[in-house]
């Protein structure tokens, strides 16, 4: 066995999961506080990577500029659709939302792809900075992989701070617990439900970018996939939970790496799912999901 | 004689006269071969969907991998056909009861282990053996080279006409409705509404949620074996987590527990999407997706329960049935 090569799979896989779990995190944040699969969620992740990139390209401006503004456009497209598709559902039975948010996503990736939007093609992004490889003893690391760990152990920190030590953080645990005592404590749920999907489309957008950095070719159904693996990665680590869903994400990096390196690139989903099927029958509300005991 | 009652013989006569009526159709040039392409679609589509409407509306458990049993039904009924020496109906018919046994035994066999997840955890479960199912068929022609993997497979003899698929969706009804109104029915709908209370009432739930998933899935392969001796390509692609979509969307939208809706939707949403490209024209075909979104999103959000929520037309009903103890409309 080559620990080289084993190592340096460990730190791709690393790479992959990292950028899943910012995706993740935004769908856990979600379905914690409305119980709502959000399916739009890989295609706002999709809209951050191609705001990232023609702010850079196309509109000049500089990388940290060109990330804030797709922050904010993804945060304000977050909100719009929580306004105007989900809102007025969230006291419906949750499929209807859950369908809703498939037209949603459907909606996001059909109109990206016009060619007075985003255009159907395939665009290549270029790299900010010059590639740069790091040599660790034998192991290789390169700046790209360096910026997105940075990058995401930053966010997950800020994310921390948010929800557990600021007014709005604990409004928002407030809302995941019942919508109603909450509101009769005084918390604003419309408000920190807009807030949530604020913040969990900002870090989509963070996503996206830094996904189209690593992996730098964007169309407009690049969401489909990594939106579902997150998401699978959230349900993995517990749904709702946010350890769970970077749990879930780092696992799901890691187990599609080394599937491809050790097996074969074409299996690498169906072993991913393969792993989530197994641990939901062992653990069924996910690694760190608490069972709820059954009672009338 | 309860399967001859008078909805039962209404219900056989409305579908002969609707026969008839597409025959004439056909006749007179009214119907062009591609839109009996598309009505041979969403009969088909149709047929999975009640399936779906079984497992999710009337049994409650959520599935997004329906078109996996879809795929292997399409699958394992085109390769039994083209193996198979001599084409014709004895073939074709076999290879239809392949495809739906196929189904249904992979279906009782991952349901045995997966149907203990609830809701959410349940319906990602589904996805994933759906895209499990999708990657093993991009990699099939390792195993069985026909099978064609990512290229996809041809050279099934196309035995299925419009006739053999009403014949089929008809028979579906019939199923689905005696299934719905029998016994087991009932216990699948005391599932649906409370699990933990129809488990107090006697009610085995892992059973009748095993037979619910067998045979809505038996349904998706069955589909899929006819659609596979109408279409000359099956691909993968066909029958991935997009198409469990479709199935998912034809039944939320037609009504969660209502037969009725899954048919007429079925047929609806085939006939607005292929309408649509016929009324946008070929410079509006990118437009397509965009509309189709926003009119999923406005159905849903101007009618939540569905074009008919849980209500079934009379025909569906059968006699014994009838006299405001309709308990389909529980809610």
């Amino acid at each position: 066995m080559d620990w080289n090569y084993f190592a340096g799979q460990v730190i791709n896989g690393l790479q992959l999961g990292l950028v899943y779990a910012l995706i993740a995190l935004g769908y856990t944040m979600v379905y914690g506080i409305v119980k709502l699969i959000n399916f739009a969620h890989g295609d706002v992740f999709m809209v951050g990577a191609f705001i990232g990139y023609f702010g850079f390209v196309h509109w000049g401006l500089p990388w940290p500029l060109a990330v804030l503004v797709s922050m904010a456009v993804c945060a304000l497209l977050g909100v719009t659709i929580e306004r105007v598709a989900y809102r007025p559902l969230r006291y419906a039975p949750r499929i209807v939302a859950l369908i809703s948010a498939i037209g949603v996503s459907f909606f996001l990736e059909y109109f990206c792809s016009l060619s007075f939007v985003f255009g159907a093609d395939y665009r290549i992004v270029p790299r900010p900075m010059e590639d740069v490889v790091w040599r660790l003893g034998s192991v290789s690391v390169t700046n790209v992989q360096v910026l997105i760990m940075v990058v995401v152990m930053a966010m997950l920190v800020l994310l921390q701070w948010l929800v557990y030590r600021t007014r709005i953080g604990a409004a928002m645990r407030t809302v995941s617990y019942d919508h109603d005592t909450a509101r009769l404590m005084g918390v604003d749920v419309d408000r920190t439900i807009s807030i949530t999907f604020a913040i969990g489309s900002a870090l989509a957008a963070v996503g996206g970018i830094l996904y189209s950095i690593a992996y730098p070719q964007i169309d407009t159904f690049m969401g489909v996939i990594p939106g579902l693996k997150a998401f699978t990665a959230a349900v993995l680590g517990g749904i709702g939970l946010i350890p769970g869903a970077v749990l879930g994400a780092l696992i799901m990096g890691q187990v599609e790496v080394m599937t491809a390196a050790y097996i074969s690139s074409q299996m690498r989903d169906a072993v991913a799912f393969a792993i989530l099927i197994l641990v939901l029958l062992v653990r069924p509300s996910g690694i760190l999901g608490r069972t709820e005991p059954e009672k009338v | 004689m309860r399967g001859f009652d008078r909805p039962t013989l209404a219900l056989c006569a409305c579908a002969a006269a609707v026969y008839i009526l597409v025959l004439l159709a056909t006749v007179t040039g009214l119907l062009n071969p591609y839109w009996q392409r598309v009505l041979d679609q969403a009969l088909i589509m149709g047929i999975g969907a009640l399936g779906l409407n079984l497992i999710y509306g009337f049994a409650g458990q959520f599935s997004i991998g329906h078109a996996a049993f879809y795929g292997i039904g399409a699958y394992t009924a085109g390769l039994t056909s083209k193996l198979l020496p001599v084409a014709g109906i004895p073939t074709f018919l076999l290879a239809l009861v392949a495809g739906t046994a196929a189904a249904a035994l992979v279906a009782f066999l991952i349901g045995l282990p997966v149907l203990r997840l609830k809701s959410d955890y349940l319906g990602i479960a589904t996805l994933g053996f759906g895209i499990m199912v999708k990657v093993a068929l991009d990699n099939s022609n390792r195993l069985i080279p026909e099978m064609g993997g990512a290229t996809g497979m041809t050279g099934v003899p196309q035995t299925a006409n419009f006739g053999w698929i009403f014949l089929f969706a008809f028979l579906a009804i019939l199923v689905c409705r005696n299934f719905v109104f029998s016994g087991v029915g009932r216990a699948c709908m005391a599932i649906r509404e409370d699990e933990i209370a129809a488990d107090t009432m006697g009610i085995n739930t892992t059973r009748y949620k095993l037979i619910a998933f067998t045979l809505g899935c038996a349904l998706a392969g069955l589909a899929g074996g006819l659609y596979a001796h109408r279409y000359p390509f099956l691909h993968p692609s066909i029958f991935d987590f997009l198409a469990s979509f479709d199935f998912l969307i034809i039944v939320v939208l037609g009504g969660l527990g209502s037969l009725t809706g899954t048919i007429v939707t079925a047929l609806g949403w085939a006939f607005i999407l292929e309408g649509l490209r016929v009324v946008l024209g070929s410079s509006f075909v990118d437009w397509r997706g965009v509309i189709y979104a926003v009119i999923l999103i406005l159905v849903i959000l101007l009618r939540r329960q569905g074009l008919f929520g849980n209500r079934e037309a009379g025909l569906l009903v059968p006699a014994f049935y009838k006299g405001g103890k309709h308990a389909a409309a529980g809610g």
